[in-house]
């Protein structure tokens, strides 16, 4: 198990330096010099111009600054924002949080809904409950985020009143973060009222979030579940005279799951991806919202760092994922 | 232990801030999250709305909704003879705000608006740089010029502060009056100075404004009280909450379901909805900037202002604003300062569209060919530079002219753009900074801004005369007298095509009253008043 352990470890290493120079050099081929970017329509006189690179260090080679960037990343500093003057991991710590809470209960529903239907569309394989949600999980794979949000809003928060339109919760609940998730904040207040309108704000925006992941879920539910359902154990289980729902429920199930698990823990990436988005539109002030706030202000010491935070968690959870998978299944470890 | 004490503490914090239920709460959708809450430091529109214009005052103020100046912590100023010193006189027992970081013990006074200018640019003053936040620039400082026309700030006594000028410099009292001059505390600074948080000064301001912060939630909601000791009388709004909320169609939504009560730059797309709601009103107004077109005055044939006129005289502008802005709309220009700006001068008027007048002027001058310049960058005054090309393309095509579209990235664009010899027709704009009509003039066309913003690489002697008079007047009657003359000469000339003033909007709701648009781009609260 630990040669298992360390042999995934030295895999993830070329991963990790390529996408320290994909960060580096991505915020280096956006158009726009920052400096230039950043004094706007004023212009900066070329003696100011030369000081403010010196102050940022863009005056030292290429291969030096990204020497400097990794040197500095690899001793946990990842920088001072540009924009707002703060270390990026303070306020990558403060709003991280967020995205953790969204984002979690984005994968609740994709999970609570995308598995049940998955199964029953496997059982009742050709149907038309299964011809239909299958051309939904497609449609769901391919909405497009920003307009699916905005539609939701639209009608559920605009047109009938049901939920809020965006925040995390209503304005006139007011305390200091504990442990940063919402949810958990207000039930450590004891107060149920803020409870109830922190899950309001999550509605909508997990839904969007989520919809992508439960298309995938629901899909890949459904191809592991049919492949289970052919093998001989199951046939057999059946041949013992077992009720059909024993035999899905237990025999066929536990064995379909170990491929799903593994989707689910691959939709982290999909999830903070989507986040950007999400976030956008529903104010909702996580990671997301900030790096593209930061795009749009070329605040690149932020999006280099954010992006190499966000890489390094994708990547961390996928090696757990990896792992947790060698430990349901012990043939992949021997492979 | 420590954690429980932590929770306690958070508790007990929670009860107390909690328990506003009854009190006027005014809640604005503000459009992105300020950078910090030290004006000196940040350069945004958001960034002001949240610290300069609710924590902090100046020595003089614009008028609400106006570029006029009016008195602010100074209740009276004296300017000498020759231009060069302006003496200050503080209103007396203006009082900074107390909140539970910060117990002031003393009145605002010289030393306060000393240190407010002397930590933007003296080097040795600890707040300059590295020592109070990395990588410090203090844009607007440098960017308006100010080490320039600066000698030194001096205090006379406790409510006397002088200022000492280089050169005389009329637009600097609108200078004062922009959020980078808000006046901070020193007592403040001190305190924090010595306990080592220096960084606090950014994050947790002291003012003398109408609105003393509470808190803020990163990137989510910042909380203000009403300043019980505002000087100019405490405010009817107890309570200011801005939600932030990027997202345009989701901010007009909030308005719209009641869940906050003004927002700013609603989406051209929603502007029917929110025209037909019974409950909002949707204010409008013609924002401090032009959108222009640049003619290289020095290169033969648009050398003669007959040809200037006469390309200016082919587009048909009316239906050119119209493709651009849309349902925003936007206000054709005239002039090259919008109708809001004092000295506008509503006498002048541009090029009417007339290709048969252009064609023949145009064929004498034998203009068959010409650059036209065209970037990727959308920007409040033009939305989009490459179909205001391809459309003024067309007009020309029609008077036998052949225009080659010219396109850079925005950065690269304004590079190639502002050298002398640049030829052709060049699309730009400009946003006003300090509602002076200094900053448009002198700053797009004066002789000594040829290669640096004036991309018409044009020098007129009598408009320069005209315009650099009414820099060193300190007079505003007399002011305005130079700058309408001024318009008179540019419309002569023609060094530019004027397109449109874009117009700018907010949605405010029925029950809030005292909202005023303000041509500066700010959003001010103070006199705002809501109806329950």
């Amino acid at each position: 198990m630990l040669r298992y352990l360390l042999h995934k470890i030295v895999l993830v290493l070329p991963t990790l330096i390529g996408i320290t120079i994909c960060a580096f050099a991505f915020v280096r081929l956006l158009p726009g010099d920052p400096i230039l970017a950043m004094a706007g329509e004023h212009g900066v006189s070329p003696a100011r111009y030369e000081e403010l690179k010196e102050q940022f260090g863009y005056n030292l080679p290429i291969w030096q600054q990204y020497a400097h960037y990794v040197r500095d990343a690899a001793t946990g500093n990842f920088g001072v924002s540009i924009s707002s003057k703060r270390p990026v991991i303070e306020d990558f710590m403060t709003l991280f949080p967020a995205t953790i809470e969204l984002s979690f209960f984005a994968l609740i529903f994709a999970m609570v809904l995308g598995i049940p239907a998955g199964i029953v569309a496997a059982v009742k394989r050709g149907s038309w409950f299964d011809q239909s949600l299958m051309g939904t999980a497609l449609v769901g794979y391919s909405m497009p985020i920003f307009w699916w949000g905005l539609l939701l809003i639209i009608f559920f928060s605009g047109y009938l009143g049901w939920t809020p339109v965006s925040g995390r919760i209503g304005l006139q609940f007011f305390f200091k973060p504990i442990t940063g998730f919402m949810t958990v904040d207000t039930l450590l207040y004891g107060k149920l009222d803020a409870f109830r309108s922190a899950l309001s704000h999550l509605v909508l925006p997990a839904v969007v979030l989520g919809t992508i992941p439960l298309a995938v879920i629901a899909r890949q539910t459904r191809s592991a579940m049919l492949e289970v359902l052919g093998e001989d154990y199951v046939r057999t289980a059946r041949a013992k005279g077992l009720s059909s729902a024993r035999v899905i429920g237990v025999h066929a199930l536990r064995n379909a799951l170990i491929p799903v698990v593994t989707t689910i823990g691959l939709q982290v990436g999909t999830l903070l991806a989507g986040a950007i988005l999400t976030e956008t539109i529903f104010a909702w002030p996580g990671i997301g919202k900030w790096m593209v706030d930061s795009i749009f202000k070329r605040d690149y010491v932020v999006v280099q760092s954010g992006l190499l935070l966000i890489a390094l968690i994708v990547m961390a959870v996928n090696l757990i994922v990896d792992v947790l998978y060698a430990v349901i299944n012990p043939r992949i470890r021997a492979a | 232990m420590k954690k429980k004490l932590t929770f306690a503490a958070a508790l007990l914090a929670a009860s107390v801030l909690g328990g506003v239920a009854n009190a006027k709460t005014l809640v604005y959708c503000s459009e992105a999250s300020p950078a910090n809450f030290d004006p000196g430091t940040t350069t945004g529109g958001n960034d002001f709305d949240a610290s300069s214009r609710t924590v902090y005052s100046r020595l003089v103020e614009f008028k609400h909704g106006g570029t006029e100046i009016e008195p602010g912590l100074a209740d009276k100023w004296d300017i000498s003879d020759d231009g060069l010193v302006y003496t200050f006189h503080l209103h007396p027992g203006v009082k900074f705000q107390t909140t539970d970081y910060f117990k002031p013990t003393r009145d605002l006074n010289a030393d306060d608006v000393v240190f407010s200018f002397d930590r933007q640019f003296n080097k040795e003053n600890p707040w300059n740089g590295e020592k109070y936040l990395p990588n410090l620039t203090w844009d607007y400082y440098t960017g308006m010029d100010m080490p320039k026309y600066v000698a030194k700030w001096e205090k006379v006594d406790d409510l006397t502060v002088k200022l000492t000028l280089t050169e005389p410099n009329a637009p600097m009292l609108a200078n004062l009056g922009m959020d980078f001059a808000s006046i901070v505390s020193k007592e403040y600074a001190e305190q924090l100075e010595k306990s080592g948080k220096m960084a606090d000064f950014s994050t947790k301001p002291i003012g003398t404004g109408p609105f003393q912060f509470v808190d803020y939630q990163l990137d989510s909601v910042i909380r203000y009280a009403a300043h019980p000791d505002y000087f100019k009388g405490k405010e009817k709004i107890d309570d200011l909450v801005f939600a932030i909320t990027p997202d345009a169609t989701a901010r007009i939504q909030k308005v719209l379901a009641g869940e906050c009560d003004i927002a700013p730059y609603p989406n051209p797309a929603d502007i029917g909805t929110i025209k037909a709601n019974q409950d909002v009103t949707l204010m409008d107004q013609a924002g401090l900037n032009i959108g222009y077109m640049s003619y290289n005055t020095t290169i033969p044939p648009l050398d003669k202002p007959e040809v200037r006129h006469a390309l200016n005289q082919a587009i048909d502008r009316e239906a050119l604003i119209k493709s651009l802005f849309q349902d925003a709309g936007a206000t054709p220009a005239d002039n090259l300062i919008p109708p809001t700006m004092w000295s506008w001068d509503k006498s002048v008027k541009f090029d009417s569209y007339d290709p048969e007048a252009a064609k023949k002027v145009l064929a004498d001058a034998g203009l068959k060919e010409i650059q036209l310049w065209a970037s990727d960058r959308v920007r409040p005054y033009n939305p989009n530079f490459q179909r205001a090309a391809e459309l003024i393309q067309a007009d020309w095509a029609k008077v036998g002219v052949k225009a080659e579209i010219v396109s850079y990235e925005w950065t690269k664009y304004r590079e190639e753009g502002k050298k002398k010899e640049r030829p052709g027709a060049f699309q730009i704009g400009w946003t006003g900074d300090n509602g002076d009509p200094d900053n448009f003039f002198a700053t797009l066309f004066a002789c000594s801004a040829i290669g640096v913003s004036n991309y018409s690489s044009w020098c007129d002697k009598d408009f320069e005369d005209l315009i650099q008079k009414a820099k060193k007047t300190s007079d505003q009657g007399e002011r305005t007298k130079l700058y309408e003359q001024a318009q008179v000469v540019f419309q002569k000339q023609a060094p530019a095509f004027l397109m449109a003033h874009s117009q700018v909007y907010a949605v405010v709701r029925k029950n809030v009253s005292g909202f005023m648009m303000d041509p500066l781009g700010i959003h001010r609260f103070d006199g705002v008043d809501k109806a329950e």
